[in-house]
């Protein structure tokens, strides 16, 4: 098995386990923790498999770098929200930080 | 003129990005202009790709692999017409229904404008990596929207939606990985002829995946669960917008990919949108008959009426009247629901009472809110004259022709029961109701919004032959 | 556009320009609204004789317009079209005079008159309707703007009897629906023909056409009021009088006898119809219809539920006439559509006005009306008699003619069936006749609202319009046989449809 391969496989097994994270119920931070599992999973599965190739092929490496930055906004989104709906008097809360 | 299609991305960008420098709850205006000039834009282009047929652009000039490809044909067209048709409207009427609801509408202006954006450039992408990033731009930012300025329930409801996009979008991702992995590419155009033959097994797993992905992100049935509350529980602009436009970007999304690149795939599979649609259809339905608070019904519908848009893929191969209903469902739908929640919103504004039962009475003291109200609602019941109706006689048109019993009784039965949902708000509607001391007076802008929609979507019904006509040339490759 | 293309169009816009108008109007524009409905209804009458004047003299009107590829609404006047056309035409004049009148001072009148306006307008659409399709818009715009009709006074029984209303015309109008779409994807269109457009298709899928046809028919039957399709009816009594009297006359039921008309005539084809053997099961049920309406009727204590169950049994004269194969029940069949609409209007006017005027619902309080309310005792007995068939009334020649086409059918048992009719219909109106003339009138009525003044027992307007529905009785049966009588045109209509 190539290295490759093997990359795409551990993505592979870390997206399903982080999905599993996303979609049970518990805690939003762990379910946050668990979209970083899952995002980690998808793009070392995009970089694993276009390695087979042989040389090095420039175009996951871009795609890989534009899902990090959307998986940074998600992630900072979803923990303003966590915050807030954790935060003393959600129902009054009217802070800045969308 | 120059050309409009990188305006359109643009443009909402642009003024978005100004209404959040202007700061919290400034540029309604500005945004009011821009998606102005943007459905002229947006009309300016249905002209061209009508006259010079589909339209292919790189952005910059550095074109495919690493440059961003876009490509306009008549469906792309129509979508990105529909969506600066239907937002007019609607940040109108959220300019006055944000004047009076304070914090709620802080962040509404930017958020609003990054969410069109995305949707325009989804529509136009011509590469799955690109699709995945636009669905991501519109996923955060209508999670944003749905979480602006609400207490915990609505917090809670966003974040749940966040989770089930997140899921969505990442499932599609993998997909994408795994397509350019056997494929070693994610343009549309170069993957058309790699995926007709004999493709990998690792691609099948990958039209599942963002088959999947897809479905979530629609609230197809039985993914629907994070819609109902969000919804129902965000700014009453923020619900339009969801319900009218945001799931139908997905949803073009997988019909984009069923009718092209995955077509020689999913044959095997294309009764299971079907089967889920029709089971959409009776159990949505069937929570909007029974559900207590006016909001809730309306987000019920919704998730009935997505059912109607999956109920033809079984169909899409062989009948090219199937594609038809598609589309007419896809924008009467957005037109009605869309008016069907500013409406709603009007009701409550004015009642302050967001229950079915608190209805009473407005035949008397909101005539043309309920009239907006019942236009709409004839609309999702499909009856005439409207898009709905003509959505749904070319849905049995082509069931028939198939022989597909099953379905032709799921859509008529869908249809007594939007009727029965519908019909219980105006029948209470129509009930006396004890005076009231306050007057609330129904702000002129938010009414006729409604109205406008309302009609718009009844009128489809009567000039549908120039969209039929637009997505002809979609139909017939 | 040619001026016969224009024609259909601006009888459908004379109705719903002025109802759409109305709908803006604040509610003390009494005078404008006036205005407004009065003058759409003349408009109507006008242009409708000019339609009238032309298809007798072989002119052909028509509109179409696509909507979708394959898909056309299409406005035809031809002759049949033009039959109910100006009945309705001509009846909702009156009933327009009579509304105004009746709403005096009631709530929500520019709502109630906007709504009336649009139920006319789908009345004519469904009349021109020149295809299935077209047929079907307005069959179900005719639901949606009576709806608000039926449920106009917003109490929670008004909103039983529409519910009740809405959920049997729904559920007919999604078996029409059925039916013609599938018919559309066999035939590939829609289009009205003089003598049907399916022979064609008859060698391959005759089990198919005949399931159609029930579709059809049971669509239709749902407004039609054909037994045991007619639950919605009695209930829908709960609407304001001059509503009732819409629903009952023009509107609604005859929209359901008018698609029963088109279909076997111009679907099928009465040949056709024939030979695929649907002609005699709906004759049955169209008989049962007219014995079972009559007898419940005649059970009926509240006047407007009696009347209602009268137009169970009387419509289904109709049907019964369409389903008798040959010409001279298509006459008979054709003409009660206008004479049994006069003379059901003339009743529902007057018991309007009984109930507006001294609070009688009921028949047990008819005792002495005739002597309180000699004008509209008048009127309401001719019409009464118009329905038993009596002689010198429209209603006798319509069952002669239905009676000779059973005849001629080789169809004896349906005379029986409408002598049987006949002998109930005296048995439930003869008593109202009696109490009201011969019997003491009480000390107190039920609720006096209205005093009499002089020779006017009640307002004009509510007087007028039954007066003359009841003299137009007198002059159809009398005058069967002139030139513009409604027996006239249903004999050219016959000609036209067995004469290709």
């Amino acid at each position: 098995m190539s290295t490759g391969m093997l990359f795409a496989l551990v993505g592979a097994l870390l997206f399903t386990m982080g999905a599993a994270g996303v979609a049970l119920p518990g805690a939003p931070l762990r379910r946050i923790v668990a979209f970083n599992v899952m995002g980690s999973g998808a793009l070392l599965v995009l970089v694993g498999l276009a390695q087979r190739g042989g040389g090095v092929d420039p175009v996951p490496q871009a795609m890989v770098l534009t899902g990090i930055v959307v998986a940074v906004a998600a992630t900072a989104l979803a923990l303003a929200l966590a915050r807030r709906l954790g935060a003393p008097g959600a129902r009054a809360a009217s802070g800045d930080d969308d | 003129m120059t050309d409009p299609l990188p305006w359109l991305v643009v443009l909402p960008l642009a003024w978005a990005s100004v209404a959040f420098l202007l700061g919290p709850g400034r540029g309604a205006v500005l945004a009011a202009f821009g998606v102005a000039l943007q459905c002229a834009l947006a009309f300016e282009l249905a002209a061209r790709v009508q006259a010079a047929g589909a339209l292919r652009y790189a952005v910059g000039g550095w074109g495919s692999p690493l440059g961003i490809d876009w490509y306009v044909d008549g469906l792309a067209v129509l979508m990105l017409g529909l969506t600066q048709v239907v937002a007019l409207p609607l940040l109108l009427y959220a300019r006055s229904y944000f004047g009076h609801a304070g914090a709620a509408g802080r962040y509404f202006w930017p958020l609003a404008g990054f969410l069109i954006g995305g949707m325009n450039a989804l529509f136009v992408s011509a590469d799955l990596f690109n699709l995945y990033v636009t669905l991501e731009i519109v996923g955060l930012a209508a999670v944003g929207l749905v979480a602006a300025g609400g207490g915990a329930a609505q917090l809670a409801a966003a974040l749940r939606y966040l989770f089930a996009t997140l899921l969505g979008s990442g499932a599609f991702l993998l997909g994408v990985a795994l397509i350019y992995g056997a494929c070693g590419t994610v343009s549309i155009e170069l993957l058309g002829p790699l995926l007709a033959g004999e493709a990998p097994r690792a691609v099948y797993v990958a039209v599942v995946l963002m088959s999947v992905g897809l479905f979530l992100k629609t609230a197809l049935f039985p993914f629907h669960y994070w819609l109902p509350p969000a919804h129902g529980g965000a700014a009453v602009p923020v619900s339009a917008l969801l319900s009218a436009l945001v799931i139908k970007a997905s949803f073009y999304l997988l019909l984009r990919l069923w009718l092209d690149i995955f077509a020689p795939l999913v044959q095997p599979l294309a009764w299971l949108p079907a089967v889920l649609g029709s089971a959409a259809i009776l159990w949505g339905s069937w929570q909007a008959v029974r559900a207590e608070h006016l909001k809730l019904l309306v987000a019920w519908s919704t998730v009935a009426q997505i059912g109607y848009l999956f109920l033809a893929f079984p169909l899409l191969a062989t009948q090219a009247a199937a594609l038809d209903a598609v589309v007419f469902q896809t924008v009467s739908h957005a037109l009605a629901k869309a008016a069907m929640f500013a409406a709603t919103g009007v009701v409550i504004h004015v009642t302050g009472n967001d229950t079915v039962a608190g209805v009473a009475g407005v035949a008397q003291r909101l005539p043309l809110t309920l009239f907006a109200f019942a236009l709409a609602g004839v609309t999702l019941m499909g009856l005439p004259p409207s898009g709905g109706f003509l959505a749904k006689w070319l849905l049995i048109d082509a069931a028939l022709a198939e022989g597909a019993w099953p379905l032709v009784l799921v859509v008529l039965l869908g249809g007594l029961l939007a009727a029965w949902y519908v019909f219980r708000v105006l029948r209470q509607a129509f009930l006396l109701a004890p005076p009231t001391e306050v007057a609330v007076r129904a702000p002129r802008l938010m009414e006729w919004s409604a109205l406008l929609l309302a009609a718009a979507s009844v009128a489809l019904g009567v000039r549908g032959i120039e969209l039929a006509r637009l997505i002809a040339p979609v139909g017939a490759s | 556009m040619t001026p016969n293309e224009a024609l259909p169009l601006a009888v459908l816009a004379s109705s719903l320009l002025p109802g759409l108008l109305i709908f803006a109007l604040p509610e003390e524009r009494v005078g404008l609204r006036t205005t407004l409905n009065l003058l759409g209804a003349v408009a109507k009458v006008v242009l409708i004789a000019a339609l009238l004047a032309g298809v007798a003299a072989g002119e052909e009107y028509g509109f179409r317009y696509r909507v979708l590829p394959g898909l056309d609404l299409v406005f035809r006047a031809d002759a049949l079209a033009l039959l109910f056309v100006s009945l309705s035409a001509l009846l909702w004049f009156f009933t327009t005079l009579y509304a105004i009148g009746y709403l005096e001072s009631g709530p929500h009148r520019s709502r109630f008159f906007g709504f009336f306006s649009l139920c006319v307008t789908s009345t004519m659409g469904i009349a021109m309707a020149g295809n299935l399709f077209t047929f079907f818009v307005f069959y179900e715009l005719l639901t949606l703007s009576t709806f608000p009709l039926v449920a106009h006074r917003g109490t929670p029984q008004a909103m039983r009897g529409a519910t009740v209303y809405l959920a049997y015309t729904l559920l007919g109008g999604t078996v029409l629906l059925t039916g013609i779409v599938w018919l559309h994807s066999l035939a590939g269109h829609t289009d009205f023909a003089q003598g049907g457009f399916l022979g064609v298709l008859a060698a391959h899928h005759d089990a198919t056409l005949r399931i159609i046809f029930v579709l059809l028919i049971a669509g239709v039957g749902v407004k039609a009021a054909l037994v045991p399709l007619h639950g919605w009816l009695p209930q829908a009594m709960v609407a304001p009088a001059p509503v009732s009297a819409l629903l009952h006359a023009v509107a609604v039921v005859k929209a359901g006898a008018f698609g029963v008309v088109r279909i076997v005539y111009e679907v099928y084809g009465v040949e056709f119809a024939q030979a695929l053997g649907l002609l005699l099961p709906l004759a049955v049920i169209a008989a049962i219809t007219i014995v079972w309406g009559s007898l419940r009727a005649l059970f009926q204590d509240d006047l407007k539920k009696r009347l209602a169950f009268s137009t169970v049994s009387q419509v289904a004269y109709i049907v019964l006439g369409v389903a008798l194969f040959g010409p001279v029940g298509t006459i008979g069949g054709l003409v009660h559509l206008v004479h049994q609409g006069i003379m059901k209007i003339t009743l529902f006017f007057c018991a309007g006005n009984y109930a507006e005027t001294l609070g009688i619902h009921k028949v047990s309080q008819m005792d002495g009306a005739g002597r309180r309310m000699p004008l509209t005792s008048l009127a309401f007995t001719v019409a009464a008699l118009g329905m038993m068939g009596a002689p010198f009334t429209a209603g006798a020649v319509s069952k002669a003619w239905l009676a000779d086409g059973a005849r001629t059918a080789g169809m004896d048992w349906a005379v029986w069936v409408l002598s049987v009719s006949s002998l109930l219909n005296a048995a439930y109106f003869l008593p109202i006749a009696w109490r009201s003339w011969m019997r003491p009138g009480p000390r107190v009525w039920p609720q006096e609202h209205i005093a009499a003044r002089g020779w006017r027992e009640t307002p004009w307007l509510l007087l007028l319009p039954p007066l003359v529905t009841a003299l137009a009785t007198l002059l159809f049966g009398v005058f069967a046989h002139a030139a513009w009588s409604p027996l006239s045109w249903a004999q050219l209509i016959a000609q036209r449809e067995y004469v290709p």
